[in-house]
């Protein structure tokens, strides 16, 4: 928001209240109530804001308080923002970056505990990353910001608190790569947000049994980094992917068909799929936990693959 | 001038409501001498940046009595409220006064509902009578000969251009189209009174807006017929046209979604501090999508500089406006939201120009959106999908197509006038009909956009999945071109 007068802020409490999960805290201090805006209660009304100021020439960030609400605002965020470049010819153009804090919680119930980027993935004209470190999360928001393509950036309920080292200067990372987190050689686990932290504690306890998993946080959502999945895939030959959409029609769906697509033939072994069952999120803790792949799953799974 | 219709237009309002029930006062964001100062006291406002409490002086002589906005000056209101005892028991006097979040309330031991509506219905601006005589006493902008030529002959243009395109559909040359029959005075006037700078957000009924600007005949047809001229790239339906070159947003198809975004639009205006607002068009059936509610929320909170304009022509499809809300009209609902708004005669072009010439000024000037309730009639069929005399009476189309025609009106002023003779008009329909047939010729032979077109512009760089499917498409027709069309270049 310094270096560029067009970046502002759309949602709800984001302005002195400093957002749902302080994303935005001190920003309205900084820069003033008009450019880190208070919306009212209207996510399909302020997504449309933030179209119609993008097509004007702004850049909005228009944050979801949780990204469950933002279904409400599907409409604006499919006939519009996705397509608006598109039907105008490529007149207009949406530069808007739309993000919020999503996933599963700790007892959230099921409203708030919703995994968009399965409903999301069909839009054309729409781009999606998931941040899971302090580290991406800097470059990809400003890599988001910077991009001319509206982006959707998923960001997690649970990962807010996670504290690291990151450089004070200015980086952007690319929105379209994926992360290799652990190199190895024994099987591609591809996942991302939450999840890779369910996928590094199962590689610890894999590592004691004496695998070698190579872990990828894809981070782009769509397109999918076939580069380097496709790498990893051909040096490896067995594929594990972990999320936290459901079964039907999720990332992993998607993940999986596109792999099938391209890297058929590295495969030794049907590709895993590891994903919540397809059923609202619980509120009781036990039940939550059951729908949420946990690390001992992830260790049984690639235990299954690697035979 | 606008100051001098204000006052009138308020002094009625205030009498009016002052009668029916007390109406509220909006509470004022600026700082300095207010337009319209804080209600009772700064105590309980929401926290809003420097607003000013109110003078102790003007507290007492309100005795907590919530009093009308009055836009040119608080006389009239004060004087009515003075005067006339309120019907709904709404009693003056030495009442105390109930602080609550969003401000302080007069309490009343009686209990009343506020009526439904106001009783008599908001009244309807007119300038021109149904013989084109400007009506004793009227008051409206006054436009040049050179303006108002060009409204008519834009009026008439379009009205041309609409007959044509859609005999063009009929005929199987185009595959889509709606006109803006009986809708000419709401297109053209309003244009007219805007500037080059104003960002239209159009729902679709409104080409006229894009021809007053300067999109010519032959840049509508490309856009009908689809072909590598148009600006869409042949992505929409016909009529779905767009120019960021003249702030012309690219029709959308859903209803009222163009609502928020024109918000989104002011907003952006009101961030570079230009001398522009924001203007966006909408049907009757258009307000009761929550999307218009939201928008004019949001644009009264934000003190957006947008015109909402709404063409209230009676008809969404098939649902006639009693079937589509139980209100005045839309105009009331302005208030609701804290918005000003006016009624105004649609079908004529001289209070169609000066309302929205006001509008604007208010808009810009003061930073906050107006509500324009044109009321008119949809002559035509809803689209070329639509025959409406299924569910409307002949004669009631026929009435308003002649009778009741915006044009015919108009054009008894102008030459009332002496400005425009009949013999300028004929000249006048035989060139824009030529050139409308020959753009329409020019059109259909164009060739359309190649099968390129299909993956660009989807994101600003095509991506390589795109890039694979396009191959994939290629491969395909090189391998049976017998089952794709010969006129599309691969």
């Amino acid at each position: 928001m310094k270096l560029d007068p067009t970046v502002c802020v759309f949602g709800e409490d984001v302005g002195h209240y400093g957002g749902s999960y302080k994303v935005t805290k001190g920003l309205a201090d900084m820069f003033g109530d008009l450019r880190v805006l208070d919306t009212p209660i209207a996510e399909n009304s302020f997504t449309g804001m933030g179209v119609g100021a993008g097509m004007k020439g702004l850049r909005p960030v228009v944050e979801g308080m949780n990204m469950g609400f933002l279904l409400l605002a599907y409409n604006q965020i499919s006939n519009n923002c996705g397509m608006l470049h598109y039907t105008s010819g490529g007149q207009f153009k949406i530069p808007v970056v739309i993000r919020g804090p999503g996933g599963v919680g700790r007892q959230l119930g099921a409203e708030h505990s919703q995994r968009l980027e399965s409903y999301f993935q069909s839009i054309p004209g729409l781009q999606m990353v998931a941040c899971s470190t302090p580290y991406n999360a800097k470059g990809l928001m400003k890599a988001a910001i910077r991009s001319e393509n509206p982006v959707v950036l998923f960001e997690h309920v649970l990962l807010y608190n996670l504290k690291e080292k990151i450089p004070d200067e200015e980086y952007v990372l690319c929105l379209e790569e994926a992360e290799m987190v652990r190199p190895g050689e024994h099987v591609t686990i591809l996942t991302y947000s939450r999840m890779r932290y369910h996928v590094m504690q199962a590689a610890k306890t894999l590592v004691d049994k004496g695998y070698d998993p190579e872990v990828i946080d894809i981070r782009s959502l769509k397109p999918f980094d076939l580069h380097t999945i496709g790498n990893s895939i051909k040096k490896t030959h067995r594929v594990l992917i972990v999320e936290e959409c459901m079964r039907t029609g999720g990332i992993g769906a998607s993940l999986r068909s596109a792999i099938i697509d391209n890297f058929w033939d590295y495969l030794d072994a049907p590709i895993m799929c590891l994903s919540s069952q397809d059923v609202p999120t619980p509120y009781a803790s036990t039940l939550e936990d059951a729908t949420v792949v946990q690390p001992a799953q992830i260790v049984a799974a690639v235990e299954q693959i690697c035979q | 001038m606008a100051a001098l219709w204000l006052a009138r237009a308020s002094s009625q309002l205030a009498r009016r409501a002052a009668r029916r029930h007390p109406p509220l006062r909006r509470p004022s964001r600026h700082g300095g001498e207010p337009a319209s100062p804080w209600l009772l006291g700064p105590a309980a406002q929401p926290p809003v940046l420097g607003s000013p409490p109110l003078p102790a002086a003007e507290r007492a002589f309100r005795r907590g009595f919530c009093s009308v906005r009055s836009f040119a000056g608080e006389s009239s209101a004060a004087a009515a409220s003075d005067e006339e005892e309120p019907e709904n028991g709404f009693a003056g006097g030495d009442q105390q006064a109930l602080d609550f979040p969003g401000g302080k309330v007069s309490l009343v031991a009686e209990m009343n509902f506020l009526p439904e509506s106001h009783g008599e219905r908001i009244s309807c601006y007119r300038v021109l009578d149904d013989d084109g005589r400007t009506i004793s006493g009227s008051r409206f902008q006054e436009v040049s000969k050179e303006v108002a030529l060009k409204m008519y002959s834009e009026m008439v243009t379009l009205q041309i251009m609409d007959n044509i395109f859609y005999e063009a559909q009929r005929q199987g040359r185009i595959s889509f189209y709606l006109t803006s029959n009986g809708e000419e005075a709401i297109n053209i006037a309003s244009a007219a009174a805007l500037s080059a700078d104003d960002i239209v957000l159009p729902q679709y009924r409104e080409p006229g807006v894009l021809l007053w600007r300067g999109f010519t005949l032959q840049e509508f047809a490309n856009q009908c017929f689809g072909n590598n001229m148009d600006y869409g790239k042949g992505r929409q339906m016909p009529i779905h046209y767009g120019s960021n070159r003249l702030n012309y947003f690219t029709v959308s198809s859903p209803i009222a979604t163009q609502l928020p975004q024109a918000v989104g639009a002011a907003y952006s205006l009101k961030m570079d501090k230009k001398d522009a607002c924001a203007i966006t068009y909408f049907g009757d059936g258009g307000t009761s999508e929550g999307d218009f509610h939201a928008a004019l929320n949001f644009a009264a909170v934000m003190e957006a500089p947008v015109i909402f304009f709404c063409r209230n022509n009676g008809w969404a499809i098939s649902t006639p406006t009693t079937e589509q809300f139980r209100s005045d009209g839309v105009v009331v609902r302005g208030q609701a939201y804290g918005i000003r708004g006016i009624r105004v005669d649609g079908n004529d072009a001289l209070a169609v120009y000066s309302a929205v010439h006001a509008a604007r000024e208010m808009a810009i000037t003061e930073g906050r959106p107006i509500l324009v309730e044109a009321l008119t009639y949809r002559v035509g069929h809803h689209s070329t999908s639509d025959d409406s005399t299924k569910y409307r009476p002949v004669d009631e189309i026929e009435h308003w197509r002649t009778a009741r025609d915006p044009i015919s009106r108009y054009r008894k002023w102008v030459q009332g006038n002496d400005w425009w003779s009949d013999s300028e008009e004929s000249e006048l329909r035989n060139r824009v009909r030529k050139e409308l047939l020959q753009a329409i010729q020019v059109a259909e032979r164009m060739p359309k956009p190649p099968v390129t077109e299909l993956f660009t512009d989807v994101y600003d760089q095509i991506p390589s999945n795109l890039r694979e499917q396009e191959q994939l498409l290629r491969d395909t027709i090189m391998k049976h071109p017998s089952d794709y069309p010969t006129d599309v270049p691969v």
